[in-house]
């Protein structure tokens, strides 16, 4: 029977072309997806891979931003082709009261929805587009330096970016005018590393997941009456996360750690 | 004059393939609001929004569920080309027709054929038609759009983006290289999915076999030429969802053999 013999030779020489062109382009089109270091636009997914199955790739966002700060990724600029970023360094993002580019967004990857706290408008104030990273090396405030054109630059000044006053020992009789970011606050906007005086900005915009960590369950703040409560949980713990208990007092007991 | 009415289709689908192209990118760089956004998705007078289908089956795949908008758009397109029929999209809109069509056109002069040593299916699109769904369920992540020719190289236009030199390059030399539309007529899952989704369009072309002179005409021209098989031989229409529609038969053949007919209306106007 050639012809059967034929039917499952092309079974298995399709199959393995599938196979074939299936893992090559899946891994092209994976690895082109991960893009940990885009700066998204306002009321993008937390998480940059949500974002990116989300959206098109229709520009909408890009096409309506007046500041021309968005634009699209194309192949070789290391972020998932066809997304909308921005590099605030360029052009930051001005923060738009009436948001165009999450309103203008078809596919839900930009959504009003995240730009809202809980019964009240959508405000590009609770943008998180990334978070501002100092770096006190670059920083001439740091230096002792007076500059402070980042905190004025601050869309939320005085919220988001603050001036910290401390003593200069090195001159004995000036003060620091130190730039200090408030991570609950902030935006991402990047307006003030846009603004930075010096030759590569000493603050930058990274995403909120990059820029932020998490300390975990088992540190309790004893000061924070709210956060103490935490101790009084009664019923057993089931993971390692919520088990307090055991770590409450083990540099006191004598027990061995492990 | 003859001249004209000889590429009465071709002009008319240059002028539609060019005006959409010009819209898109007055949209972008003038703010014009006839047709903004691109082949993925558009907005037609900022108001309705249309969405490549094929595209948002992926991303329905990867286990999103898109917003309104967006499926809406989809369900617009899916309805308008599947009762127009056959790859509509293919002939008259996609950017990248205006590329496959001018390689073909260039090979067709210097009489070069087909290499003979590759041999590719013209199947291997759907399969590959499937597969970018399946890659897409599995990776979470509409997989064509991340590699498609189609949207890469309009981007690349509209946005005034790189990438867009290289991709017609690449498409160029692989059409020359491997077969004639070889990207169009083999590869491409969009092309493969309109084909299916068309197939019982109300837009077909019909042959007249009485008419047909046997010249081989629509052959050397037809970018899907397994469509034409009854070509010569039956009466009756083109009738696979591979024909593009271009009409580029029509245009050529010069004894009123094949013209463009409602299929299912039982058909004589063009009997003489
Ligand atoms: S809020 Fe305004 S400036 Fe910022 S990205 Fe959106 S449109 Fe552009
Ligand atoms: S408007 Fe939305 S779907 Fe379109 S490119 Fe911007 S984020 Fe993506
Ligand atoms: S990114 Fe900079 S300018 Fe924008 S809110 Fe944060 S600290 Fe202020
Ligand atoms: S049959 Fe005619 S209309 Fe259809 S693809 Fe071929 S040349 Fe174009």
């Amino acid at each position: 029977m050639a012809s059967r013999r034929k039917v499952i030779e092309n079974l298995f020489k399709s199959g393995a072309f599938m196979g074939f062109g299936g893992l090559l382009w899946g891994s092209a089109a994976g690895n082109a997806a991960e893009t940990e270091l885009a700066l998204r636009p306002p009321g993008a997914f937390e998480n940059d891979r949500d974002f990116v199955q989300a959206c098109i790739k229709c520009g909408q966002c890009v096409e309506v931003c007046p500041y021309d700060t968005l634009k699209l990724a194309t192949p070789g600029d290391g972020k998932a082709v066809g997304t909308p970023y921005f590099k605030p360094r360029e052009i930051p993002c001005y923060m738009c009261t009436d948001i165009p580019c999450t309103r203008n967004c078809p596919s839900g990857a930009l959504d009003l929805k995240r730009l809202q706290a809980k019964g009240s408008q959508p405000s590009i104030d609770t943008a998180k587009m990334g978070m501002a990273i100092i770096d006190p090396k670059a920083c001439i405030a740091f230096w002792g330096i007076q500059c402070d054109v980042c905190y004025r630059a601050c869309p939320l000044l005085d919220k988001a970016l603050i001036i910290e006053r401390k003593r200069n020992e090195r001159t004995q009789k000036h003060a620091y005018l130190l730039p200090v970011v408030n991570g609950d606050h902030c935006t991402g906007c990047g307006v003030c590393e846009h603004v930075c005086v010096v030759e590569e900005a000493a603050i930058s915009v990274l995403p909120v997941k990059i820029a932020t960590g998490k300390a975990g369950g088992h540190y309790i703040k004893g000061w924070d009456k709210a956060d103490e409560k935490r101790m009084e949980l009664k019923e057993p713990a089931t993971t390692d996360e919520e088990d307090i208990e055991s770590g409450l007092n083990y540099l006191n007991e004598d027990n061995e750690l492990y | 004059m003859a001249s004209l009415r000889k590429n009465k289709f071709l002009i008319l689908r240059r002028v539609s393939q060019l005006a959409i192209l010009v819209l898109f990118f007055g949209g972008n760089y003038f703010g014009w609001k006839v047709l903004t956004g691109n082949y993925s998705s558009a907005k037609i007078l900022d108001r309705i929004v249309l969405s490549d289908p094929y595209a948002v089956l992926q991303m329905l795949a990867g286990g999103y569920w898109a917003a309104a908008d967006l499926l809406i758009g989809a369900l617009i397109v899916l309805l308008f080309y599947a009762i127009i029929g056959g790859r509509f999209f293919c002939a008259w809109v996609c950017p990248v027709n205006l590329v496959s069509d001018f390689t073909a056109w260039s090979k067709r002069k210097l009489n070069i054929k087909n290499n003979k040593r590759i041999v590719l299916s013209r199947n291997v699109r759907y399969y590959l038609l499937a597969l970018g769904l399946i890659i897409s369920a599995v990776i979470g992540v509409a997989a064509f759009e991340m590699v498609s020719p189609v949207t890469i190289l309009s981007r690349s236009i509209i946005f005034g983006v790189g990438g867009g030199w290289l991709f017609i390059t690449a498409l160029f030399l692989f059409d020359w290289a491997v077969a004639r539309n070889g990207w169009c007529g083999y590869l491409c899952p969009l092309g493969a999915f309109y084909a299916l989704n068309g197939k019982y369009g109300l837009l077909k072309v019909y042959h007249d076999k009485d008419n047909c002179t046997l010249c081989n005409e629509c052959f050397s021209v037809c970018p899907e030429v397994q469509v034409l098989s009854r070509v010569g031989k039956k009466d009756g229409y083109i009738k696979s969802g591979e024909c593009t529609l271009c009409a580029r038969c029509i245009d050529v053949c010069e004894d009123n053999a094949l013209n463009f007919a409602m299929n299912y209306i039982k058909n004589n106007h063009n009997k003489r």
